[in-house]
């Protein structure tokens, strides 16, 4: 911790603490600006794409990137169907992100209030709750997620729901651990004792005091979705051709290793850079919001 | 662990086990689409073969009855035929799992031998350029999509170098009989020397890429617990005797500094399963994971059912497993 923040510990809420701490972290402020980056790139997919990412045109299979003699039309190449690559990355950013955020968000919302019920009304409803979680959490958690695509089939909003079946499990066992701390605490019993209801305790007492493990939780969570969704996506059951995204664009590239290595390549570079951008800004938010947590 | 409280965990894992059997019905149960009509596919039937499969099949029940029925086969090893194979699904499983045990294995093996060195390199060198390497390499490790690290393995070690080869677990010509499944095992006890080097180099780069991100985890777990040991009294005290640094880092520390990453290698053991449908569709490698992909794709349903309540079952037992390590080499700890 820096001299400045030593200072001001005293007299700075813990929040803006966290920020001050925050900002001087120039790893996680530069992988936050890395994932910026990706996210209007994303949003600003219909104007800065060179292309259409689905006009196929088979004059341009297999077309290499421009330093290797291609033309700077297309300057990360095309793929077996003459399409931009660099224009699919860039749509494709929308469902990696899209789908990350939707189950973090969603998962977020179920996870917590499934916590905080379970925590603070205890009795059948933590029984029923902490059951459900023990059974989800007995099945690895790709293969929970391909054997509901194989029932529900392929498509953006079944990868979405199959997600969320499984991933709310992680912010409600984080939830539920951290309220049944807090149901003992003075500021709990204050709330009861002035006539607070359960439903007031929970989401406006105990709520903001336990949420700041949950936000670093849910950001080192969507890396991970990430990558599940282009695992998905990578082994046919992520959303349909012709949507570009991220895991399908490695697998096209698979057939071509030998003679178009480009087609692979730069959709796995930018699952890695999207992936460590978010773990390492994760990082930075974990050592400076919640120093419980660091190793 | 007293074997008192061994029983109770044990009957714990019941409820778990039956829920997810639930779930696993209930997944291909509700699957749009009729078995009856999968399995005959283009096959010319009458109305009266087709019931006759259907109650064959136990489909003409209630949904209840049907799950006991799920269940009880289901501890039998039963679980139908396979729609694609036509043979007992069960052994079709049998005869892919040694691959898929073997791979797990390997690899297992793999990240426990990048992750301890490198973990304890460098909690010793804490803050050292080799710390900071690990460190970012861990990052990689845990960043990187498994399906795109193989691909680049192959790329670059047999496509552009042809160290390795790019898919299958060992050459016709190498193939010997079979004994435990396991072809670096059988290869030996054939006293095959080439075949083991063949099978050696199939296993190599599908066993490293279904490492690595284990290896990431257990490197960063392996640091810090080591970072911690190394503060610890009996530590200091044994270095202040005069002892060899490398004998206490050796003897002293790392035997309570690989506690904790003994139980996440436990617990990480089943996050290969899902790994293993990856890279094994990756390498073409004749495993289980290979099998339920193709599985899904054919509608073979049967077997997907069997394949992910296998999967399951084994994560719960390893999970419970990992428990037990933690409690036996932590005698701290009661569960």
């Amino acid at each position: 911790m820096s001299g400045a923040v030593a200072m001001n510990a005293g007299v700075q809420s813990p929040l803006a603490l966290g920020w001050l701490r925050l900002k001087q972290n120039p790893m996680a402020i530069g992988a936050a600006m890395v994932t910026l980056l990706i996210v209007a790139a994303a949003v600003l997919a219909p104007i800065i794409a060179p292309q259409d990412p689905n006009e196929a045109d088979l004059f341009r299979r297999l077309q290499p990137p421009v330093w290797l003699g291609g033309e700077w039309a297309f300057p990360l190449g095309c793929d077996a169907l003459g399409r931009d690559i660099l224009s699919r990355l860039i749509y494709g950013a929308r469902i990696s992100i899209l789908v990350g955020a939707l189950v973090v968000l969603i998962a977020s919302v179920v996870g917590i209030l499934a916590g905080l019920a379970a925590g603070y009304l205890g009795g059948w409803v933590d029984r029923v709750i902490t059951g459900l979680v023990d059974i989800l959490l007995g099945f690895p958690y790709l293969i929970f997620a391909i054997g509901l695509m194989a029932m529900m089939g392929a498509g953006f909003q079944n990868i979405v729901l199959a997600l969320v079946y499984k991933e709310w499990v992680v912010p409600c066992r984080i939830v539920r651990g951290e309220t049944l701390a807090a149901r003992e605490q003075e500021y709990v019993e204050a709330a009861r004792a002035l006539g607070a209801s359960r439903g007031h305790v929970m989401l406006r007492e105990i709520l903001p005091n336990i949420l700041s493990p949950v936000i670093v939780v849910a950001t080192v969570r969507m890396a991970h979705v990430i990558i599940l969704e282009a695992s998905l996506s990578f082994l046919g059951l992520g959303v349909q051709p012709p949507t570009a995204s991220w895991g399908s664009m490695v697998s096209e590239g698979r057939e071509f290793l030998l003679d178009a290595w480009w087609v692979s390549t730069f959709p796995g570079i930018a699952i890695l850079v999207l992936v460590m951008a978010i773990n390492v800004f994760s990082q930075g938010l974990r050592d400076a919001f919640d120093p419980r947590m660091q190793e | 662990m007293r074997l008192g409280k061994f029983v109770e965990r044990f009957i714990g894992l019941i409820p778990v086990l039956f829920g997810v059997s639930v779930i696993v019905f209930l997944m291909i149960t509700l699957t749009p689409g009729d078995p009856v009509e999968i399995m005959l596919g283009d096959a010319r039937s009458s109305p009266e073969q087709e019931a006759a499969l259907r109650r064959d099949m136990g489909l003409d029940r209630p949904i209840h009855e049907r799950f006991f029925l799920f269940i009880a086969n289901a501890l039998r090893g039963e679980f139908g035929l396979s729609f694609f194979h036509r043979r007992p699904v069960i052994d079709v499983i049998g005869e892919r799992l040694p691959a898929t045990i073997e791979l797990t294995l390997v690899a297992l093996v793999v990240a426990l031998a990048i992750a301890i060195p490198l973990g304890v390199i460098a909690a010793v060198k804490r803050n050292s350029w080799l710390d900071r390497v690990a460190t970012v390499g861990s990052l990689f490790g845990v960043s990187m999509p498994g399906f795109w690290f193989g691909i680049l393995l192959i790329l670059l070690f047999s496509v552009k170098l042809g160290w390795f080869p790019v898919s299958g677990r060992i050459g016709f010509s190498a193939e010997v009989r079979s004994v435990t499944g396991l072809l670096l095992i059988d290869t030996l006890i054939a006293g095959r020397l080439d075949s083991f080097w063949q099978a050696l180099r199939h296993i190599s780069l599908p066993a490293l890429t279904l490492a690595l991100p284990m290896a990431a985890v257990l490197m960063r777990v392996t640091r810090s617990s080591m970072i911690e040991v190394l503060r610890a009294d009996y530590v200091l005290f044994a270095e202040a005797k005069g002892l060899a640094k490398a004998r206490v880092i050796g003897l002293h520390a790392l035997k309570n500094a690989l506690i904790p990453t003994v139980t996440v290698a436990a617990l990480e053991t089943g996050s290969l399963l899902g790994g293993n449908m990856i890279v094994e569709t990756v390498f073409g490698w004749p495993g289980l994971g290979r099998l339920v992909v193709e599985a899904i794709f054919s509608r073979n349903y049967p077997l997907v059912q069997a394949a992910v309540l296998l999967y399951a079952v084994t994560y719960v037992l390893l999970n419970f497993l990992a428990d037990l390590i933690y409690t036996w080499l932590n005698p701290k700890v009661r569960l």
